[in-house]
């Protein structure tokens, strides 16, 4: 998009008073979507200070209650308070997400590393990781987790699974790029040792991209739980998450439908505030693509 | 004729991995599989059973010839809960996972490419705004919570569609329509917020090529010029968009059946996981990832249509 002089200008006038206003102004997206993720995390930080009751104490007489004074989300089919468990299911959403961002992206960096380098090692990764992108996602994890006990570390190893052929594939791609590049040439020349190279060299050119990509599997991870938890094949049942939590409610969504609807819409808050901070930090970081999406 | 030959050999190799991915993930995980399929109240003799009933006290590298020679004869192994042959399981949930399936494509298509068109030809302004807000909430909100809403506004507040169930398009056209549409809407969400995007940054692209300018110069008009010039350009990318999200949308497609109850793959497959019924779910990756694998070679096929330059 064409900047007029005059929105130049103000861009201009803006950073020099007030820097955040004018760094807001230009990246709304990111603004916005990090500070919504930022809620979202405080409070399932704080969840043990800000929940009114224990998450898994049940409560026989008071079942199926309304959103009131006493439980602001009201209660489920056991009388547990749904406010308090919708906070601490943000934990176990957030600990999955940000570890299969973590998990998938390292993998998939060193996996694409070596595929991008070692000749040899290139057509039989690219194969494997074809075979895994064809198996649909939720399938695989399911898969996954048909075959190992509940657990949130299990979870988090079935949802990486299938998101690593994805940053393979970007890395790949980004090494072969830069691998011709001069300036690895030369590095090469001057005696550079391998690891080196690729830590020293490669990494910082191959990280703008991933940071990105990072983000969008957080934001996928954290609906993957929540798919996995709502099949009855995720977390354990007795850790309150999202999932769990409206799997939970579909028996009675005709009597209690707040007890699918507060989790859902803390679960759909997170994935969009993580959404956004991604494609905000897309236009931040790379211009480029910025333009064309 | 020879390049659609050459692509379906190129398949071979995909299905082979997938067929030995699922293969070896029985044999990877943790722990023994027949005392995992077994469960927690088997008995030794049980898991005895277990074992012998799926060679699994065969050597490795025999127990998979065996299994792919039985699968290349359509022959997936029996249900470890139910007895039955998983093939027969499989064709018995077929038909509405296919409908559903081809009806959310259809859906969402058919609003996704209006939506990108026309953000990208109105782009700055408050319509591609909206557009492209609408697609991001689209693609943030789960697809049970936008399945729930539905069932609660259309459903249980004014009673105008069925909750859920299946009707099959033998049983009648009209109530197979009506217990369609709610779980479609659902599907079609997240995968139409894809594709629209997708259109958009594509169409942005041609808009601001060359013959497009001078299209304009010579007075073809918009319908025409977005249509005629842009679209049929900008349609390679889309289209192979459309293929690719086919994934994303089946495992809509799994979470909506479990949410309206609708008795397909989906269904089958979290019944499967419940029992840790190994072979149906083995069954059910190899079948899905074919589907999908075939989709997308029936998409690339396509490309000549949309761009003639393109020639095999």
């Amino acid at each position: 998009m064409p900047v007029t002089l005059a929105q130049l200008e103000l861009r201009l006038e803006s950073s020099g008073r007030r820097p955040w206003l004018g760094f807001a102004r230009r990246h709304p997206l990111l603004v916005f979507g990090a500070a919504l993720l930022a809620v979202m995390v405080v409070l399932a930080l704080a969840a043990p200070w800000i929940a009114t009751h224990d998450p898994t104490e049940m409560d026989i007489l008071h079942r199926l209650k309304p959103p009131s004074a006493e439980h602001y989300f009201g209660t489920d089919a056991l009388g547990r308070d749904v406010f308090s468990r919708t906070l601490w299911g943000g934990r176990v959403s957030l600990v999955v997400g940000i570890s299969v961002a973590l998990l998938a992206t390292s993998l998939g960096v060193l996996i694409g590393m070596a595929a991008g380098f070692v000749r040899l090692a290139d057509s039989l990764i690219m194969r494997v990781m074809d075979g895994m992108m064809a198996i649909p996602g939720i399938l695989l994890a399911i898969a996954l987790m048909t075959l190992s006990r509940a657990s949130v570390r299990t979870v988090v190893i079935a949802i990486t699974v299938p998101e690593i052929p994805r940053v393979v594939r970007l890395v790949r791609s980004l090494v072969l790029i830069i691998r011709e590049q001069p300036y690895i040439q030369a590095a090469e020349a001057i005696g550079t040792r391998y690891h080196w190279l690729l830590l020293r060299h490669v990494l910082p050119n191959i990280v703008t991209p991933l940071i990105v990509q990072a983000t969008f599997i957080c934001a996928s991870a954290v609906i993957f739980e929540a798919y996995l938890s709502f099949l009855g094949a995720g977390t354990p049942p007795e850790i309150p998450s999202w999932g769990n939590m409206m799997a939970e409610g579909r028996a009675v969504v005709q009597l209690a439908f707040h007890i699918i609807l507060y989790p859902g819409l803390f679960l759909g808050f997170t994935v969009l505030s993580i959404n956004l901070l991604g494609d905000g930090l897309r236009d931040m970081l790379d211009p480029r693509i910025a333009r064309r999406l | 004729m020879i390049y659609v030959f050459k692509r379906i050999i190129a398949l071979i190799p995909v299905l082979a991995v997938v067929a030995v991915i699922v293969f070896l993930l029985l044999h990877m995980g943790p722990g023994d599989p027949a005392v995992l399929i077994a469960g927690d109240t088997a008995t030794a003799a049980d898991i005895e059973q277990i074992r012998q009933k799926l060679g699994l006290d065969r050597p490795l590298l025999e127990q998979f010839f065996t299994w792919l020679w039985r699968i290349l004869h359509g022959d997936m192994g029996v249900s470890v809960f139910t007895g039955l042959p998983v093939t027969t399981m499989i064709r018995q949930r077929l038909e509405p996972t296919f409908w559903l399936t081809l009806s959310t494509i259809v859906v969402a298509v058919v609003m996704a490419v209006p939506m990108g068109i026309i953000a990208a030809w109105k782009a700055g302004t408050w319509i591609d705004r909206c557009i492209m807000a609408l697609a991001v909430l689209a693609f943030s909100l789960p697809v049970f919570l936008i399945g729930y809403f539905l069932i609660f506004g259309f459903s249980i507040k004014f009673a105008l569609l069925p909750v859920q169930g299946f009707v099959s398009i033998r049983d009648g056209f009209g109530p197979f329509i009506r217990h369609l549409i709610l779980p479609t809407l659902s599907g079609a969400l997240i995968y139409m917020a894809l594709i629209a995007r997708m259109t958009r940054a594509t169409m942005l692209e041609v808009l601001g090529e060359d013959y497009i300018r001078t299209a304009r110069a010579k007075g073809v008009a918009n319908p025409r010029l977005l249509l005629r010039h842009a679209l049929k350009n900008a349609a390679v990318p889309v289209v192979t968009t459309i293929g690719l999200g086919v994934a994303l949308l089946l495992g809509g497609v799994i979470v909506t059946e479990s949410v309206f109850a609708i008795p397909g793959i989906g269904r089958l497959t979290v019944d499967s996981v419940l029992r840790h019924d190994y072979p149906v779910i083995q069954g059910i990756v190899l079948v899905t990832s074919t589907g999908y694998v075939l989709i997308n070679l029936v998409i690339d096929l396509l490309y000549t249509v949309f761009d003639p330059r393109i020639r095999y």
